[in-house]
């Protein structure tokens, strides 16, 4: 795209641009943190993760400073305006993922007394990749500002809603086999919905990231394949 | 020329999966009535081919904004729509503009009559050199013989309707380039309105004006939209995004892209486009 004739806007935009770059990056190092902290039942990693969020809190702030500036300054339209929208928006997004990452490290603490949960733990671990998987994709996506990319990561959440589902059954077979495992596998139940939730917070990060790029806003009816609500997907007409 | 449609296909979509989108804003002009309808407008200056085969329509009660840089023909084209080139010689249109169903440019047009139905407000305020009342009855009495309570009412009518009224009310008799700026130029809106016009061109309004003024300006054109069809040319973008409700951006004496105001400044389809309205022309 040609320069702005006015080159400190520019610089405001790539200074965005780098700072959701820098959040993107943080955020996956919390949630592979947080991922090997469930997988080794390390408890002094999972606090570390629950330190390092505070960073990413940070960051969001300051991006949404700077957004706000940028738009009372530079009064931006089109792709201008779009960029800057979607810089706040993402913002929040990955915001919630780091909570997410920070809400399973908790959790690795509060079953670090119960060996038995390390191994059904190691359950979660293909949710887990699969998750941080969209997450870089769709980071990735954003710095190059591809819509293929994109779209693909915006289609592929269906995996990590089947993944998921699976997972939820896994654990009730393994909490009907053994009720000594109810509670740690009721942690292990909310581990997997936050890499759930995660997967779909990239997910939105892939519709604004299209919005950003074409201005055409992506329908709300994305392919789903998460039946552990026990309700059939294809019945739900219309879920937002 | 880009129209901005509906529905776009968005790309990259696979074949097993579509994807479905959702248009923010749509170019739905149902229920629009074409005040103005310019086909294949070519203008020239001499030789010079200044515009070249605009065509787009002017909605009935609906601000129509002309932006683009310098020279690209917009003030051309707002001029063509009062036939103000016929002042000048050497100047020619071609092509078709339609108003209710009217060629404008048709050699047998009474040019009073078409100036009285379409109004015209210039960047600079010229007030004429007389009486705040008389710069409003003047133009109204070379159409209309009124009784003068009749007139009167004409000219509290029209200084309302340009949200003078208030401030002049007391000062009638006060010569016209006493007032501000400001004042001045919601005084030329109020003349024009006066005379009842279908349609109010605005060239460059504000550019002369402080923020309030303009402010002011914009509060009227919002309200005259009610009862006339609105075109502006302005250099003020930010202006066109408010004040309009369509868009049309020109470049080199072609129009580039049209659509509703709201599209082309979120999502314009044209590239020309964006880098202008974004600051990234030339």
């Amino acid at each position: 795209m040609q320069p702005h004739t006015i080159g400190s806007y520019d610089a405001d935009l790539k200074e965005l641009d780098e700072l959701i770059g820098n959040m993107a990056s943080r955020t996956d190092t919390l949630l592979d943190e947080a991922t090997q902290a469930l997988a080794a039942g390390d408890v002094e990693r999972a606090q570390r993760v629950i330190a390092a969020d505070a960073a990413v809190d940070q960051l969001q702030h300051i991006i949404e400073e700077k957004a706000i500036a940028t738009i009372a300054r530079r009064q931006p339209v089109a792709i201008d305006l779009r960029h800057i929208v979607s810089t706040i928006r993402i913002a929040n997004d990955l915001e919630r993922i780091g909570d997410l990452a920070k809400n399973v490290a908790k959790r690795v603490i509060a079953i670090a007394a119960q060996p038995a949960s390390v191994k059904v733990a190691s359950s979660l671990a293909p949710l887990a990749a699969r998750a941080r998987e969209q997450l870089q994709n769709v980071s990735a996506a954003y710095l190059n500002r591809d819509d293929r990319a994109a779209l693909e990561v915006w289609r592929s959440d269906g995996d990590i809603d089947a993944l998921h589902t699976s997972l939820f059954r896994e654990l009730l077979t393994y909490m009907m086999e053994d009720p000594r495992s109810i509670g740690f596998c009721t942690h292990l139940l909310f581990c997997a919905k936050n890499l759930e939730r995660i997967g779909d917070h990239a997910t939105n990060i892939a519709e604004t990231l299209h919005y950003m790029l074409t201005g055409d806003m992506l329908s709300a009816d994305r392919p789903k394949a998460d039946e552990s609500s026990g309700v059939d997907p294809k019945l739900e007409p219309h879920k937002i | 020329m880009t129209m901005a449609t509906a529905a776009t296909p968005a790309i990259g979509s696979s074949p097993s999966v579509s994807v479905p989108v959702a248009r923010h804003a749509t170019a739905d002009t149902r229920g629009l009535v074409e005040k103005v309808t310019i086909r294949n407008l070519d203008f020239f200056y001499g030789d010079t081919r200044a515009l070249k085969s605009i065509s787009l329509p002017l909605y009935a009660n609906k601000a129509t904004a002309f932006i683009g840089p310098s020279g690209c023909g917009k003030s051309t084209l707002l001029r063509i729509l009062n036939r103000m080139y016929d002042l000048y010689p050497n100047q020619r249109a071609t092509g078709e503009v339609s108003f209710d169903g009217e060629d404008i440019l048709s050699p047998k047009q009474d040019l009073n009559l078409l100036r009285a139905r379409i109004g015209m407000v210039f960047q600079k305020p010229t007030p004429f050199p007389m009486s705040i009342y008389e710069n409003i009855a003047f133009g109204v009495r070379l159409y209309e013989k009124l009784a003068r309570a009749e007139l009167d009412a004409r000219v509290e009518s029209a200084l309302r309707r340009a949200a003078l009224w208030e401030e002049v009310k007391d000062k009638l008799a006060s010569n016209g380039l006493s007032l501000s700026g400001g004042q001045q130029q919601r005084l030329c809106i109020a003349r024009t309105v006066a005379v009842k016009p279908e349609v109010i061109l605005f060239d460059e309004p504000c550019s002369a004006l402080d923020p309030i003024s303009t402010a002011k300006i914009e509060e009227l054109i919002d309200e005259l939209k009610k009862d006339y069809t609105i075109v502006i040319v302005t250099h003020n973008m930010q202006q066109a995004a408010r004040v309009s409700d369509f868009t049309a951006f020109m470049y080199l004496g072609t129009l580039v892209e049209f659509g509703p105001t709201q599209m082309i400044f979120t999502s314009p389809k044209d590239q020309r486009t964006q880098d202008y309205i974004t600051g990234r022309f030339g």
